[in-house]
């Protein structure tokens, strides 16, 4: 209250004081909106329009073709058998890391940031070492006709390594800004460990959870690098909807390939979207509880 | 008290063991392989492979784009940050939310996309080419995609210390008599310092590695536009297990030393905030 007063006495001294002129605000807004318009917007628009730029007939056709939809058949097996053990293992190390203190946890939070660090490339290259024709166990799974690399399995596996910190790296942060006192108060009071896990942890986590999990969908999706080393690009066969997309493009295509390429920009902009929605929940619900602990 | 309380939740031993486990499987114990296949070449194999000319000039361009990318970012990402934060303007909310997008949209799309935009006849490309700025199938090219991929880093490492600065320091400082731009260089600035670092290593380290969002755009002539990336992919798909390997732990020793810069970056960030506040 003490600078109430104050404030008022000097308002034009202090606005120029603690924010800038006008004129400044204003080309520094402009610049920041010309820089994302450059080099996000404009991207964006020219998937869309070159995509359409056929028209809607030719748009529908690419998408519809038997081997773009091989494409996306094999697209959403692959994320369907990645997203689910990415998640299991996103929740039981945010578990461990956030509801515990062991020696070298620390060390254990870098490393989950590994497949972040390490280029896609290099995700794809260390499968082809291990199971490819000439790898590792590449005689002994030629010996037992097992196909893994230039076959699905090593799409899952080089996907399941690029994915793998995503539903982790989303839950750690939150679970450890909430503390272990819900969960300790639940024991206590005689739930056992699985009951307190879904009637008190996951509730408080599932936004940040869903998030995980649409974010590891979406990259599980839309993966490329690491996809493209171990899938041989077998038409039809070991084609994920990236890969669909690049060879449309390699084939001057480009119609075909901006239309299937529209539609992984769409799931991106459905994850925006999502990230947008999940902050607006989480900040309304600290809103409530902020508003709920005062009273 | 430490040892009572980790008594109280149970499933310690289950989710570490699966943790660690699952870890293993799928991340450590493929990525000792590399390490293991590269440890069976002799040092002379290992070192012409990584100083060939081909690798030194991928690595060129590959450290340099990247670099560069990374210090546009964090120019702009700045000022984007700084704007999202400070002032009001129309469909910021949208704006905020389209900062993401180069996490979200697949880089092969990004690719082909920037491409599309920079080509001689494309909508960014047709003003740039009368001019003799070729971007598409250049190195330029690679900075573009680059900045593109690198982008939300430094916007998403320092919008957060902006939030939280402290309003009154600043009126503290402008009641003291500083002027407006005293005060950002003196009072704000080197509060964002450790961010705009750790967002800078963050854009690069992700830049060092990238792959579909470069190999569309950058025309991939060996010895100019080639990255060092394409480069292990060019040597996988000629079965050349061992030369891929050797340029891939190269790359991986870089990662490693970003991944450790930017922990102690984090660090020094989180250890100089509170520092502040009290």
């Amino acid at each position: 209250m003490a600078s109430a007063p104050a404030e008022i006495a000097i308002p034009p001294a202090a606005a120029r004081a603690t924010a800038e002129p006008a004129l400044v605000r204003r080309v520094l807004i402009g610049v920041a909106l010309v820089f994302l318009g450059l080099f996000l917007l404009l991207p964006l628009a020219t998937v869309f329009a070159q995509a359409l730029e056929r028209g809607v007939a030719t748009y529908f056709a690419a998408l519809t073709e038997p081997v773009a939809w091989a494409a996306i058949k094999l697209t959403l097996l692959t994320a369907a058998i990645v997203v689910p053990l990415n998640t299991v293992f996103g929740v039981a190390a945010a578990w461990a890391i956030a509801k515990f203190e062991f020696r070298g946890k620390s060390l254990l939070i870098t490393l989950i940031d590994l497949p972040f660090a390490v280029s896609p490339v290099i995700a794809g290259l260390i499968y082809v070492l291990l199971f490819g024709m000439r790898g590792w166990f590449g005689p002994w799974l030629g010996a037992h006709d097992i196909q893994i690399i230039f076959a699905v399995p090593g799409i899952v596996l080089a996907t399941l390594f690029v994915t793998c910190p995503l539903v982790a790296r989303e839950l750690i942060p939150l679970m450890q800004a909430q503390g272990r006192e819900d969960e300790e108060a639940a024991v206590v009071l005689g739930a056992r460990g699985w009951q307190t896990f879904w009637r008190v942890t996951l509730p408080n986590i599932k936004w940040g959870l869903l998030y995980g999990v649409i974010l590891c969908n979406a990259r599980a999706m839309g993966e490329f690098g690491a996809v493209s080393v171990v899938s041989g690009h077998i038409r039809g066969l070991t084609n994920t909807l990236t890969l669909h997309v690049e060879v449309l493009y390699n084939e001057y295509n480009f119609a075909g390939a901006f239309a299937v390429a529209s539609l992984l920009a769409l799931l991106s902009l459905v994850t925006l979207a999502a990230r947008s929605l999940v902050e607006w929940k989480t900040q309304r619900v600290s809103a409530v509880e902020r508003v709920t602990d005062e009273h | 008290m430490g040892a009572r309380r980790r008594r109280i939740l149970p499933g310690f031993g289950l989710a570490l063991g699966f943790t660690l486990l699952y870890f293993g499987l799928v991340v450590l114990i493929p990525l000792g392989g590399l390490v293991l296949k590269s440890s069976t070449m002799s040092w002379g194999q290992f070192w012409g492979a990584v100083t060939a000319p081909r690798a030194l000039a991928s690595y060129r361009l590959t450290f340099g784009a990247a670099l560069a990318g990374a210090g546009i970012n964090v120019l702009f990402g700045a000022i984007v940050a700084w704007v999202l934060v400070r002032y009001d303007f129309p469909l910021k909310k949208l704006v905020d939310a389209l900062v993401d997008l180069p996490f979200a949209l697949p880089t092969a799309v990004a690719g082909i996309a920037l491409t599309s935009l920079y080509a001689g006849n494309g909508w960014i490309g047709r003003w740039l080419e009368p001019l003799g700025i070729k971007v598409a199938f250049a190195p330029l090219g690679v900075v573009v995609a680059l900045t593109f991929i690198g982008l939300p880093f430094v916007v998403r490492t320092v919008q957060p210390v902006l939030e939280d600065l402290d309003a009154e320091i600043e009126e503290a400082a402008a009641s003291l008599g500083a002027r407006r731009w005293q005060t950002i260089r003196r009072v704000i600035f080197p509060e964002l310092w450790p961010a705009l670092a750790t967002g800078f290593a963050l854009a690069l380290a992700r830049a060092l590695g990238e792959y579909g969002s470069v190999v569309f755009i950058a025309g991939n002539i060996q010895m100019k536009t080639e990255i060092t990336a394409l480069l292990i992919v060019g040597k996988l798909e000629q079965y050349d297990y061992a030369g891929a390997t050797a340029v891939a732990v190269v790359m991986l020793f870089a990662s490693f030393v970003l991944l450790l810069t930017i922990n102690g970056l984090q660090r020094w960030a989180t250890w100089r905030r509170p520092a502040f506040g009290d």
